[in-house]
Parts: structure tokens; C-alpha cells; sequence
């Protein structure tokens, strides 16, 4: 399968948005979804419903081997070494508080130190703050440049003895950052410190490979992969796992439970408690098989043809500024226009068809490091074409219209 | 939906320069309010006479052209008014930028009607309505002496 003509397989792209066509420019927030997933879904509750793993009747069998094979492709997808290694959550978010809260309650002690940066999101910072909280951690933000990339070498000085983990995103969803992951990695296997990669904005749009990245945990979301909403992911390396204790109690992440005693259920189902999202979870397969009929490779190309002609066409708007300047860059386009606020831009491009999304992108941090408070932010995704960001950079003349500015 | 409804050029004007912006010197009252969905910040200050007039009133913040215009309108209306009358008008205007259509407060003149009015295009746009009322919910918090700081997620539901 093609590029060509990819809006036909997502039913949304046939709707009008204030009468006009609509141009969405905010995949890196959530994607939209092509018709293989939502027919998935309706299939799953139509024809095949049952919970998993528990009854031995004929639906439930083949609902818990649907299940799984969405493991078994999660699993190759992003070259995990087996399926024991993929843990399905609600979101990243989740994904990234398992490990904190388990991590946490294990590794760290009063006085050990988090290693994180200026570019993350909330989410990959407010897990580690309870840590902070409840057991007195110190986190440490490795600071970037006003590119907008990690400065290494400040990033190597704050590694310490009491560094206990490192948690840093692999692509920043403001700057639109392609983070040096194996560097990092790198730096801290020389010291034996574990590194958690939020892979939630690279999973959609970079190869992942989690053996070569040699990453020991990395989170990300179905949402942002073309795939239904409240299922999230988590690769750890299996040792970790093993380890660690469980996270959420209940049901299915029990081996035997006793008035004195639980023992637990082995992987991955020690850390899948309770009635999964079943329908949602067989649906991202389909969101898997979309991106490889394309190719991730297609779709890195795709997608940095687009975001190099975007950057191109809104430089030479007027008084227009782009946030960051990365050395490698994917297509997350944060910017500011001179006496226009992001949610002014926001609500005028509307009126165009395009959905962008404007506010601090849960970076606060990163936004009082550039000492902004909002930026309006188009991100690119495997849909979008030329034509769209033509529209953007009309629909962005015409804040200035509406402003009255010249 | 009508983009020069919402951008009307009382509201660019005020949105471009805002009135009473700053600290206002002998303020005795002051209120602080923030919108956690966008980040927008708004400080009121008032300087209140023992008559529970407002002899002045400003604000300091950054925001959309809607919240500032918002803020701006309101310090020009609500200056010289007592409390009574300006905690009419601030239910007046909330009512406005919600569900209602005319303003029924007796105690502004239709110039200051006008000038209110220049907001009510923002029902149409829902998401903007919390711009339009932040400055608003923070006065009100400062006639209250609520010292706590305002968020606009505990209103405008």
C-alpha cells in the first residue's frame, strides 16, 4: 500500500469541519483512525465478544487468542525479545506510573536521584514527583539548548552514584526533538542506571527498535498509533519485570490467593489486572497491519517531506517564530505568531477546517525554559499532504487578517 | 459560528491595549486567578474607599485577546462603582457570555451595555468561554478577600 490517497481509509476525513474540509494538524495530541480499526472494533462486539482468559468456552478462546496475537505484534513491532515483555496498560501515562510506583517502592530511598529533562511531558515528570513526595527523591532536569536538543554533556554531569533511573522522552511533542537515545543509553549503562524511554510521539513516527535502543522500559500509547483509545503499552526487559513488584491488584494478576498468603500470576498477566479494554486491545493489531502495509520507512520519508516543506512555507510567514531548532527533527511544529495569542490562532484556523492545538502541551516546564506560556502547535501524521499545510499557512495569514496587523 | 462576532474592534482594542493594566498604586484588595487548561494568569487589584467604592482597579497578566479584552472591559466598567453594583454587573456579564441574550442590570449606561455586549459572541464558541470570565471570577474573589487563587475549572462547567 501507498501513500497515495491514505485519507480514503479514515472515515473521519469525509466529514466537514465549519463547512470546510477538514485538515487535521494535531496527531501528535491523538491520530485518527482508519476504517480497519473502527470495523475491528464493531467485529469484535458484534461477533466475537467475550472476556479472556477465564471461561474455556468457544468465544472466550478465541477472544484470548485475538488478544494475544495483538501481543505476539506489539512484540515485532517494536523488537521486543518476547511476548512476556509487552504489557498492555490504559495509556503511556500508566505505563510510565507502573513503572515509578513499582521502581519506586524497590529502588529508591531518601537522597536517590531521577534523572529527567526539560523537554519532558507531564507525564513522564509527575509520577516521578510522588517519589519525590513520599520517599524524598530528588529529580534533576538535564537542561536543553534553545535548539531544543539535550545539551550531552550537562546531561553526562548529572549522572551520579546516586543516580537511581533515567527517564527521558525519545521525541519531544513541542519541539518536535528526535532524542539520542542510544547516547543516553550509553552513558548509563556505564554506571548500571535502568533508562525508561516515553516513546509516545516516536512510536507513530520512527522505527522502534527496543534491542537496539537497549532501553529497559519504554511506554507508549494505542492512540497515537492510528488505534483505539485506553490502551496503553509497556515493553520492560523481561528481568525487570520479574522483579519488580505488581502494580494494580485484583483479578487475573492472581496465581493463588490464600486468607495468609497471594502468590501472583507469571508475565505478562502479573500486571494485567482486572477486565482488560479486550475489543480495543484486538483493534490495534489492525492499527499495527495499517502502519507495516505502508512501511514505517514510507512513512518517515512521508512525514519529513512534509515537515521540511511546512517549515519551509511558515518561515516566510511574517513575524512568525518557530519554537526550537533541533537537529533532527520530526513533524511537531510549535509556533508563535507576534501579538496573536495560540488560542486567538487556534480558534481563527478553525474556521478553516484546521485542527490545531494550542497551550503549554503539558510541558510546562519546557514552556518556562523558553520563557513562553503557550505556543500553537501543527503536528504532522501519515495522512496529511501538502494541501494541507497550504491551508495552515492560509488559514495562519488570516489570523493576521482578523487582527487586523499588517 | 462568525469569526467577527467573537473578534468584534471593541474587543481587538481592548485585546491590543488593554486599559488599567498593571499594579495600581494604593491597591488594598487584590485577587489572583488562573485558567490550568491554558495556563493564562490574571492579578486584579483594587484600591476600595471606606464607602466600598472602587476608587481604582487593574490587573496584570498575559493572555488571549479575549481573556485580556475581557479583563481590560471590565476594570473600565467597574471603576468608581461600589461593590453592591459591581457584583450585579459581574452576574450580569457571566450570565451573558453563558446562556443569556440582554443584560439586565439597571446600573450601567448603554455605552457600558455596548461594551459588554462586545463579549457575548463568545457563547458560540465554548471553548473560549473560560477566557472571557477568568479576569471576572477573579474580581469577585477579590471582593470576597478569597484569598485562595481562582481556577477556572471549578467554574463554567
Amino acid at each position: 500500500m501507498g501513500l497515495n490517497n491514505i485519507k480514503s481509509q479514515f472515515p473521519i476525513f469525509s466529514k466537514k469541519i465549519n463547512g470546510k474540509p477538514l485538515v487535521y494538524l494535531d496527531s501528535s495530541n491523538s491520530s485518527q483512525k482508519p476504517l480497519s480499526v473502527l470495523k475491528s472494533l464493531d467485529n469484535f462486539y458484534k461477533n466475537e465478544f467475550s472476556n479472556i482468559g477465564r471461561s474455556i468456552h468457544s468465544l472466550a478462546v478465541s477472544a484470548t487468542n485475538k488478544f494475544d496475537e495483538t501481543r505476539i505484534n506489539v512484540k515485532n513491532f517494536i523488537n521486543a525479545n518476547c511476548k512476556e515483555e509487552i504489557i498492555f496498560t490504559k495509556n503511556a501515562t500508566e505505563s510510565i506510573n507502573l513503572v515509578a510506583t513499582t521502581f519506586g517502592q524497590q529502588n529508591i530511598n531518601k537522597g536517590d536521584e531521577i534523572l529527567i529533562t526539560e523537554l519532558e511531558h507531564h507525564s513522564n515528570y509527575v509520577p516521578w514527583h510522588y517519589l519525590r513526595e513520599t520517599k524524598g527523591a530528588i529529580i534533576k532536569f538535564a537542561p536543553i539548548n534553545d535548539d531544543g536538543d539535550i545539551i550531552i554533556e550537562k546531561f553526562k554531569e548529572l549522572v551520579t552514584s546516586k543516580t537511581k533511573i533515567i527517564a527521558v522522552t525519545h521525541l519531544s511533542n513541542v519541539t518536535g526533538t528526535i532524542v539520542p537515545i542510544k547516547e543516553i543509553v550509553e552513558i548509563a549503562r556505564k554506571k548500571n542506571i535502568p533508562v525508561l524511554v516515553d516513546g509516545c510521539q516516536s512510536a507513530p513516527h520512527i522505527k522502534i527498535d527496543v534491542k537496539d535502543l537497549d532501553c529497559d522500559f519504554f511506554a507508549f500509547s494505542a492512540h497515537k498509533v492510528y488505534g483505539p483509545t485506553g490502551v496503553g503499552l509497556l515493553y520492560a526487559k523481561k528481568k525487570w519485570l520479574e522483579k519488580l513488584p505488581p502494580y494494580i491488584g485484583g483479578g487475573g494478576m492472581i496465581n493463588e490467593v490464600r486468607k495468609d498468603k497471594i502468590t501472583y500470576a507469571s508475565l505478562p498477566e502479573k500486571y494485567e489486572a482486572g477486565t482488560m479494554p479486550t475489543a480495543e486491545v484486538v483493534a490495534f493489531n489492525e492499527s499495527i497491519k495499517f502502519m507495516k502495509s505502508i512501511g514505517i520507512e514510507n512513512i518517515v520519508k512521508h512525514e519529513k517531506e512534509l515537515t521540511n516543506y511546512a517549515l519551509e512555507k511558515l518561515k516566510k510567514i511574517n513575524s512568525l517564530n518557530i519554537i526550537g531548532n533541533p537537529k533532527n527533527k520530526a513533524g511537531v511544529i510549535s509556533f508563535t505568531i507576534k501579538k496573536i495569542h495560540p488560542h486567538d490562532i487556534s480558534t481563527i484556523v478553525d474556521e478553516y477546517g484546521v485542527a490545531i492545538r494550542a497551550g503549554h502541551h503539558c510541558c510546562q516546564i519546557l514552556h518556562q525554559r523558553l520563557n513562553l506560556t503557550a505556543t500553537a502547535r501543527a503536528s504532522i501524521g501519515v495522512y496529511n499532504t501538502k494541501e494541507d499545510i497550504d491551508v495552515l499557512c492560509k488559514a495562519i495569514e488570516n489570523c493576521r487578517k482578523v487582527f487586523e496587523l499588517k | 459560528m462568525d469569526l467577527k462576532q467573537l473578534y468584534q474592534d471593541i474587543i481587538l482594542d481592548h485585546g491590543k491595549n488593554p486599559r488599567n493594566l498593571g499594579k495600581c498604586k494604593n491597591f488594598n484588595r487584590d485577587a489572583k486567578g488562573h485558567n490550568p487548561l491554558c495556563g493564562d494568569e490574571v492579578h486584579v487589584y483594587l484600591d476600595l474607599n471606606s464607602e466600598n467604592e472602587i476608587k481604582d482597579i487593574s490587573f496584570e497578566g498575559a493572555g488571549c485577546a479575549i481573556s485580556m479584552a475581557s479583563a481590560s472591559i471590565m476594570t473600565d466598567l467597574i471603576k468608581g462603582k461600589d461593590i453592591s453594583a459591581s457584583k450585579e454587573i459581574i452576574k450580569d456579564y457571566l450570565g451573558l457570555v453563558k446562556d443569556k441574550s440582554e443584560l439586565e442590570s439597571k446600573k450601567i449606561t448603554d455605552n457600558e451595555k455596548t461594551k459588554m455586549m462586545s463579549l457575548s459572541g463568545v457563547k458560540d464558541f465554548p471553548m473560549r468561554v473560560k477566557c472571557a470570565t477568568l479576569a471576572w471570577h477573579t474580581l469577585k474573589a477579590a471582593f470576597d478577600n478569597n484569598k485562595e487563587k481562582v481556577n477556572t475549572e471549578k467554574f463554567d462547567k
